[in-house]
């Protein structure tokens, strides 16, 4: 039988009603979609797929499970490297990651096998089918602390737990979960999900703290006085880069992190928000990230009425996940492709200095830009071209250039070695400069992805295990 | 969950409350702030730290009822318990090496202050205190400022109570009579510490202040905290008050940029207010 050359479709709410509620967007796949989509698997001997998945799922098996109708297997083989499936098989790029390895796709040229998808679909089946609760493993009298409540954190904690370590999660935030609640919005990844991981962990008998900021509340020493044997530092990349143009301090000017943080965490997409966020007018998102996406969207759906991209570089080299620019393009979202913010611009009434419009943004400045030879990262560098200044009129700016690992816990840490950008040293254990003290996910990497976070945590979790057993 | 073990109305629109926070107790210092939620849902707020009592575990702070979340704060009672409270935040008031300073409060901004002259008189400086308020029936914690002041002086804008006029006028008069102050640190509205800046600027002493933008979770996250500092040769760098301050070296601040920045949801917080306060009259 002939493969079917063409990915199965993901069901998915239309783009004219979505772009106006914050319910999830893509809906998953049915039992028989998934049938149908696993059956294209070759379950090729040499496995490709699996060693571009950062965490080497057994992506053939879990798929031949799921071509049995063993969902609960398939599960189960999934959870032996995976520990958040039902969040990666949402955001994961795999298009760059187990998809790009796929012999249907480097082979035959035709979609690779819809991986991503057939993850979530086993990992939603198990979250509505099953009952079991996780068995609290007898403990083994060991203490260890895990700074942050992000994916990697997360996930060092509920390896940890599972053999019987004592863990404690301290959350600088009220909310544990990481970019998982503050970042990522709603109508991608629902908070539902997030905190069904959070509450498995605490079954398992994992001690989350929120309102506790290392470095600030307690410090890494503090915790080692209090008898944990192993710390682990899982604070991601939260610390906001600006481009350093004139207008930045305008009213109506953003981070990514402040726009989504009032939307996603504290909830102002809401009617009735206690946070107030600007909404409606038209808005300028600068950047070309999953996390730009993830800003000009909310945008869209609290009521701007036009969302522009602004990114310096093509489509080609635009970082943010092929679906959710797919997804994006589908609402109406309008690229602004090879263009750099230059200045943003207010409104001041120079005949009443007390006019309440006063420092309000009113547009925004750019300049045209080709793509030259290729800079270090092999990326063809952008270059302006003189005198093609145009302004487009927005009433909010979002800048969402990246991010840097925060120094709070670096500079309250002495011996922890970071390197040029911040990102703390390890091996390839995750072990730090400091003894008994690891790292991982954002904190070391920089922003990357939530697979490797978790990875990260597993990693760690492992070599934890080891030093302390 | 965190308990509210005492509370005090110290006048119709300013109440202190100690909650039981035992790890922040045992770190904050003075010029550190909290950050709290009253509720499930509620919206994040920084408020100073204005007294510990690390054996006990609680901490104090003193707030102005002034939108909806201080409003609901304010129908907390003695027993009830709040949402979050996190901290300490905050880079703590620099000390070292100052003997003679003049620590100068506006309305609610004297709530900030206060922990900050009890800490120069608990290290021997001489501490002159200067606070001002709207009128009589906005005064607070003038006993308390008494007890560590070497000096205080109380002013009225409408004369009501103590000295006729704002906090810079005995300020100027010192400075004129050459008093020479180390420092003067000045925690109140924005438009008070631009003017303080420019009443201590003809005689060269140096002047802190401590900002209090808008804030969200104080931990150099959002960025919606930033200020811009001007530095002597006219660069501007951007600052995040809740990281980096909240005490910053007043010459540099950008004081209209910062005005302008704290009303940005002038409207949104007006109207949030008045749905609190119906919200709690029909209670
Ligand atoms: C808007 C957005 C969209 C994204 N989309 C995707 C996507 O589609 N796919 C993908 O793979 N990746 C995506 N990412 C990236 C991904 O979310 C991150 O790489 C991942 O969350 C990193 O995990 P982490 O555990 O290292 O850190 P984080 O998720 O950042 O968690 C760190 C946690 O530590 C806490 N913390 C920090 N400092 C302290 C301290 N001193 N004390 C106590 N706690 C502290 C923080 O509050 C936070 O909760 C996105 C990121 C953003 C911002
Ligand atoms: C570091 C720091 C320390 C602070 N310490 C204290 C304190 O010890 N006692 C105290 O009473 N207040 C303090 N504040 C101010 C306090 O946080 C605000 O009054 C509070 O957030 C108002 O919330 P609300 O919802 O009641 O009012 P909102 O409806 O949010 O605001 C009502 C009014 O207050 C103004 N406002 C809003 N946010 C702030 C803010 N962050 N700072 C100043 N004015 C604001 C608004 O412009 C508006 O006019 C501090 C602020 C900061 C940043
Ligand atoms: S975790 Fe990500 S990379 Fe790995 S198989 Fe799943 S979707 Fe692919
Ligand atoms: S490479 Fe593609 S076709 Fe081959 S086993 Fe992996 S998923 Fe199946
Ligand atoms: S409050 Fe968010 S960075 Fe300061």
């Amino acid at each position: 039988m002939a493969v079917n050359p063409k990915k199965n479709e993901m069901p998915a709410q239309a783009p004219e009603v979505r772009a106006h509620n914050f319910n999830e967007v893509a809906l998953g796949y049915t039992a028989e979609i998934a049938q149908d989509e696993a059956k294209r698997c070759l379950s090729c001997k040499a496995r490709p797929c699996v060693s571009g998945c950062p965490v080497n799922i057994e992506i053939p098996d879990f798929i031949n499970e799921i071509r049995r109708g063993d969902y609960e297997a398939a599960y189960r083989v999934i959870t032996r490297s995976s520990s958040l499936p039902a969040v990666c098989g949402r955001v994961c790029p795999q298009e760059s990651q187990c998809e790009a390895q796929c012999t249907l796709h480097v082979k035959a040229k035709m979609d690779p096998v819809g991986i991503g998808r057939l993850e979530r679909f086993v990992a939603d089946w198990h979250n509505e089918h099953s009952t079991q609760q996780p068995e609290r493993p007898a403990p083994n009298g060991h203490k260890v602390a895990v700074v942050g409540a992000g994916p990697s954190g997360l996930t060092c904690a509920g390896d940890l737990a599972k053999k019987g370590y004592q863990v404690s999660v301290f959350e600088a935030l009220h909310t544990a979960g990481g970019v998982l609640v503050y970042g990522i919005p709603e109508f991608r990844l629902p908070k539902a999900i997030v905190a069904r991981e959070v509450d498995t962990l605490r079954a398992l008998g994992v001690d989350i703290q929120t309102n506790v900021i290392i470095g600030k509340t307690l410090t890494v020493d503090e915790l080692f006085e209090m008898g944990y044997e192993a710390v682990f530092i899982g604070s991601g990349a939260g610390l906001p880069n600006f481009m350093n143009i004139p207008g930045e301090a305008l009213k109506g000017v953003y981070s990514a992190n402040e726009f989504l943080t009032r939307s996603n965490l504290m909830k102002a997409y809401r009617d009735d928000p206690k946070t107030p966020i600007m909404k409606g007018g038209n808005v300028a998102v600068v950047g070309g990230g999953n996390v730009a996406m993830d800003a000009a969207r909310t945008a869209l759906r609290l009521g701007a009425e036009h969302v522009y991209i602004v990114y310096r570089r093509s489509m080609e080299e635009l970082p943010a996940r092929r679906e959710e620019v797919e997804h994006a393009k589908e609402e109406g979202i309008d690229f602004r492709l090879l263009c750099n913010p230059t200045e943003i611009l207010g409104y001041q009434n120079p005949d009443n200095p007390r006019d309440p419009k006063n420092g309000f943004v009113t547009g925004i400045r750019c300049i045209k830009m080709e793509l030259g030879a290729p800079d270090a990262s092999g990326r063809r560098r952008p270059v302006e071209i003189p005198g093609s200044e145009f302004e487009l009129a927005v009433d909010t700016v979002v800048m969402a250039i990246g991010t840097s690992p925060n120094p709070l816990i670096k500079n309250t840490t002495e011996g922890l070695e970071v390197n040029r950008r911040g990102g703390i040293v390890v091996t390839e254990d995750g072990l730090t400069s400091r003894k008994n003290v690891y790292a991982g996910g954002d904190a070391v990497t920089g922003a990357a992805t939530v697979i490797s976070a978790m990875g990260a945590g597993k990693t760690a979790a492992r070599a934890i295990d080891q030093a302390l057993s | 969950m965190y308990r509210i073990v005492r509370r005090r109305e110290l006048n119709p629109t300013v109440t202190q409350i100690e909650v039981e926070a035992p790890l922040v107790a045992r770190k904050a210092k003075p010029g550190q702030f909290i950050i709290l939620r009253v509720d499930e849902d509620g919206e994040r707020i920084p408020l100073t730290v204005a007294g510990t009592d690390p054996k006990e575990g609680t901490v104090k702070v003193i707030f102005q009822v002034v939108g909806a979340t201080t409003e609901a704060l304010n129908h907390k009672l003695q027993g009830d318990y709040i949402q979050d409270f996190a901290g300490p935040l905050g880079v703590p008031t620099h000390t070292e090496g100052l003997k003679n300073v003049c620590v100068i409060g506006g309305g609610a901004g004297c709530a900030i202050a206060m922990p900050v002259a009890q800490e120069f008189h608990r290290l021997g400086a001489k501490v002159t205190s200067i606070i001002g308020f709207r009128n009589k029936d906005l005064l607070i914690l003038e006993d308390e400022f008494k007890a560590c002041s070497d000096q205080l002086i109380v002013m009225t804008d409408d004369g009501s109570y103590g000295r006729h006029g704002n906090v810079t006028i005995p300020l100027k008069e010192m400075l004129e009579a050459g008093e020479p102050f180390d420092m003067v640190i000045a925690i109140g509205p924005l438009i008070m510490m631009k003017f303080v800046v420019a009443a201590a600027k003809p005689f060269k002493v140096p002047v802190t202040v401590s900002m209090n933008p808008i804030m969200i979770d104080g931990t150099g996250m959002c960025g919606g905290c930033r200020l811009t500092l001007v530095q002597e040769d006219g660069t501007r760098v951007t600052k995040f008050a809740c990281v980096d301050g909240p005490d910053f070296d007043g010459y540099q601040i950008d004081f209209d940029e910062a005005m302008s920045r704290s009303r940005m949801y002038f409207d949104f917080e007006r109207h949030a207010y008045e749905e609190a306060c119906r919200l709690f009259e029909k209670a």
